[in-house]
């Protein structure tokens, strides 16, 4: 019997989070790992917008930001749980996704593109200067979620990395569960045939704005969860969570892995969040890596690397 | 009765017409045939009618409501569905999901309940399909079902779209030359389709340069040329109009 | 009142600035519908390769012709490397192939020269010239003067020379170009080396009173683009009005609201713009064909 693409996904990822840990050389790796899981969440964000819906944002960071610094402030000024934070940064992304997207996504490709560089831009220029509320650049603390601790009490003793590495591993399959429920259903399939004929898809009744806007949101949430898991796991953020470097990375890392393909895009993640951590030079030559891998990608091979293979391996299927 | 009018409709590119003044009437389980020279205009008239394009001038009433330039989908959902002269297929989904999107308003629900995989999400889906593969059969298309669309022929693919149109139920259809490139098997299959389909109520607009098709399951031609209506009638009183022949004659001997 | 004007001349010359940027990416889209986000790093290449040219003992003058000639070879190269191998691609792969670019450049001009900020001597220098209470460097004159000088050449061009012609044939309709006879394929390479030529005049001229580094072509581009998309994508006319408006408002932002948060007039204006009329000031609605 033949897997489907989720379940196949699903045990690829849960074998990789459990089996992973027993080749690690040092506790060290705990923490990389729950970096890629946190960098494969907001690219699954990315292939719902760009690999199926054929949109392209240029600011998601914007919305990590926004997730980040939910974590950080509310909690200090609102005296909300962080987990009730998380949820707040996920509502006031999404908002703001919805109002940003809404006139855009009736127009051509590129005006997103343009109109989302520029959110992002205005979110780390609020973050930087307003100093009084965020601490500007030079970060801020972020308090402990307490879910550790909890464990704990039951009996789950886990060091600081492994509660992260396992929290962030399994919040990526919930993910990743949720993207591809949307593929199969008739909402994927919707968007996919926009992807494919925009004029077809109007004809039998696809609303096509208002489906380019409900995936923008969902992709906004996803890079705003991971943006609250990042601060979460550091507690302690800096603007640089919502700067154009990093949306930019989250662009190259889905084109990488294969940007409408869901463990694609999160092989993309964990091939450049390992990168840096293991060539230490790399981050002097990052955006020359991050624009030659754009550039060559999309030229040479359009799917990314993980569809391109296994279209080789496996012969002509998807 | 009327089902679809069209008054009056027109539009120009650049400063040239390509559609002046056309108006005609559909009514249901009709067959009307728009017909002209290459270049006519009989596409341009399809993308007004369907909302593709806005119309520069005219109306479009569909069941007494004035539709003029509404966006597709809204035409849509007031029953009218199309194919297209230069196909629109989903290339990379199967021949079932291209049928299924044609679905998309009767099975589509909340973003949420299908992002949690909820049992109302899957029912809907599953209601589709059965539809979906039953239409495939109607139009011989069943034992590709799960072939990616963008493999099959030109003829099939043509079918495809009209399985992808019928999937909306719709009162309009509009056939922009279903049967281009086929053979003429495939031809007199797509023949009897259209004619089952208009005997179940549905009003058909069709283009199509195969006249032996025209004139045999037309209710009523409309005939184009330069973008302008220079005929109208029953088959036999079309094919004897000086006018039409003269068009006809003209651009063959243009393009010799 | 002599505040109002000092802003107004400052705006003014940061707008002539965003004028020619937008007016590069006219010319791409223009002649291949291509949206070059890579167009603020000509600025950044025209500026850098002045002032290390410059440093390296050249002649300003040199040094500024160089770094046209050079940026406009940079251009010539994108187009070829990247933009014509993948002709008709959809917008989201050019999207990511332009941005791709930009970031490259942005990587090797960091790498090649430095992550320092840099400036040279302003042409004619440094005193202060006094209008009406307000008063305006020498240097804001060559920068909008020299935005003058490009928009009245390239209107002789498209409209006294037969090339020029034949590029505005292209952008309305490449088939029919091609059918007349007109090599689209070096239309293309004409625009992109216009482009990045005119982006890179720009850094020459405004490096004096703005400074550069590796790193100021992103805002640029996307102040650029502001400033195309209020004009009405596509229009040369657009672009310089576009232009001058953005530099206006960003001027009167700085000088009355608040300099933090100038850089966010651009996307303010994006978003006006998009909300209330998508087609921008001079531009024209378009039917794609079906
Ligand atoms: N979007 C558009 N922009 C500019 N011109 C157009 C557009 N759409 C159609 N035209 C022009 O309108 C005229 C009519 O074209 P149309 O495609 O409607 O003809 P047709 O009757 O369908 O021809 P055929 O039998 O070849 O399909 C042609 O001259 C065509 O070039
Ligand atoms: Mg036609």
């Amino acid at each position: 019997m033949r897997l489907s693409v989720k379940s196949a996904t699903l045990l690829t990822l849960l074998a990789f989070v459990v089996v992973a840990p027993l080749f690690f050389p040092s506790s060290f790796y705990y923490r990389v790992g729950a970096l890629i899981f946190v960098n494969g969440l907001a690219v699954t964000g990315m292939v719902i917008l760009t690999g199926w819906a054929g949109q392209i944002s240029l600011g998601h960071a914007g919305f990590a930001g926004i997730g980040a610094y939910a974590c950080a402030l509310a909690p200090e000024h609102l005296g909300l749980h962080p987990a009730l934070a998380v949820l707040l940064g996920a509502v006031i992304s999404a908002v703001l996704a919805w109002l940003v997207g809404r006139p855009i996504l009736r127009l051509k490709g590129y005006y997103l593109g343009v109109a989302s560089l520029g959110f992002g831009i205005l979110v780390s220029m609020v973050l930087n200067n307003e100093r009084d509320l965020t601490r500007g650049p030079d970060g801020i603390d972020v308090a402990d979620l307490g879910l550790r601790g909890l464990l704990k009490d039951a009996g789950l003793d886990l060091s600081n990395g492994q509660f992260w590495y396992f929290f962030c591993g399994f919040s990526l399959m919930l993910g990743a569960w949720f993207a591809l429920n949307i593929f199969n259903s008739p909402t994927g399939r919707a968007l996919r045939a926009l992807h494919g004929s925009e004029i077809a898809a109007r004809t039998v009744g696809i609303d096509v704005p208002r489906l380019k806007l409900q995936a923008f949101v969902i992709s906004a949430v996803y890079a705003s969860v991971a943006g609250s898991l990042l601060a979460l796991q550091n507690k302690f953020i800096t603007p640089d969570v919502a700067g154009f470097m990093h949306s930019v990375e989250m662009v190259t890392m889905a084109v990488l892995g294969g940007v409408s393909s869901v463990i694609g895009a999160i092989f993309g993640a964990a091939v450049l969040t390992l990168l840096p951590q293991v060539l230490t030079v790399f981050a002097e030559y990052e955006q020359l890596v991050l624009g030659l891998i754009m550039v060559l990608v999309m030229i040479f091979l359009r799917e990314g690397v993980v569809p391109s293979f296994l279209r080789k391996f496996r012969g002509n299927e998807a | 009765m009327t089902l679809l009018s069209i008054e009056g409709l027109g539009i120009s590119f650049g400063g040239i017409a390509a559609v002046k003044n056309v108006s005609f009437r559909v009514s249901p389980g009709e067959i009307v045939s728009v017909i002209g020279p290459n270049g006519a205009g009989k596409t341009t008239l399809f993308n007004m009618i369907s909302g593709v394009y806005q119309p520069g001038s005219g109306k479009v009433v569909l069941n007494g409501e004035d539709v003029t330039a509404m966006s597709p989908h809204l035409l849509a959902r007031r029953g009218m569905s199309r194919t297209f002269q230069n196909l629109q297929i989903f290339q990379t989904m199967s021949v079932l999901e291209n049928t299924l999107a044609g679905y998309h308003l009767q099975e589509s629900g909340p973003v949420l309940a299908d992002l949690l995989n909820l049992p109302s999400s899957r029912r809907r889906a599953r209601a589709a399909e059965e539809g979906a593969r039953a239409l495939l059969k109607r139009v011989g298309l069943e034992r590709a079902a799960e072939r990616e669309a963008g493999s099959l022929s030109y003829g099939s693919l043509k079918r495809l779209e009209i399985a992808r149109a019928m999937a909306l139920k719709p009162k309009v259809l509009l056939l922009d030359e279903p049967a281009a490139g086929c053979n003429a098997v495939e031809t007199e299959e797509i023949d009897h389709l259209i004619a089952e389909i208009a005997a179940s109520g549905v009003a058909i607009l069709l283009v199509e340069h195969d006249m032996k098709m025209v004139m045999r399951i037309s209710n009523h031609i409309v005939v184009l040329d330069h973008g302008e209506k220079i005929a109208e009638g029953d088959p036999a009183t079309v094919s004897r109009d000086p006018a039409v022949i003269a068009a006809y004659l003209g651009a063959e001997h243009a393009a010799g | 009142m002599s505040e109002l004007l000092q802003f107004l001349l400052s705006g003014v010359t940061v707008g002539a600035v965003y004028a020619l940027v937008a007016l590069g990416f006219t010319i791409i889209y223009n002649a291949s519908d291509v949206v070059n986000f890579a167009q603020g790093e000509f600025v950044m290449l025209g500026g850098m390769i002045t002032f290390f040219l410059h440093a390296a003992g050249a002649p300003l003058p040199l040094a500024a012709v160089i770094a046209i000639l050079a940026t406009a070879a940079i251009g010539v190269a994108m187009n070829k490397l990247t933009i014509e191998p993948a002709r008709g691609a959809p917008v989201v792969s050019l999207v990511i192939i332009t941005i791709g670019v930009s970031i490259l450049i942005r990587g090797a001009a960091q790498l090649i020269f430095d992550k320092q900020i840099h400036t040279y001597p302003a042409f004619s220098g440094d005193d202060p010239i006094h209008i009406l209470g307000a008063t305006i460097l020498p240097q804001s004159l060559w920068v909008i003067l020299g935005a003058v000088a490009v928009f009245i050449g390239l209107w002789l061009f498209f409209t006294r020379t037969l090339l020029g012609r034949a590029v505005l044939a292209t952008s309305n309709n490449r088939l029919a170009a091609q059918l007349v006879g007109i090599n689209t394929t070096f239309v293309m390479t004409l625009s992109f080396a216009l482009s990045a030529g005119i982006g890179a005049l720009a850094g020459v001229l405004v490096t004096p009173i703005t400074m550069v580094s590796y790193d100021v072509g992103l805002a640029l581009a996307l102040k650029g683009f502001a400033a195309a998309m209020l004009g009405g994508m596509g229009n040369p006319k657009g672009a310089l009005v576009g232009g001058l408006v953005l530099g206006l408002l960003e001027g009167l932002t700085a000088g009355y609201l608040s300099s933090q948060y100038k850089d966010a007039a651009a996307f303010i204006v994006i978003l006006a713009v998009l909300f209330f009329m998508p087609q921008g000031l001079f531009g024209r609605k378009s039917t794609d064909r079906v």
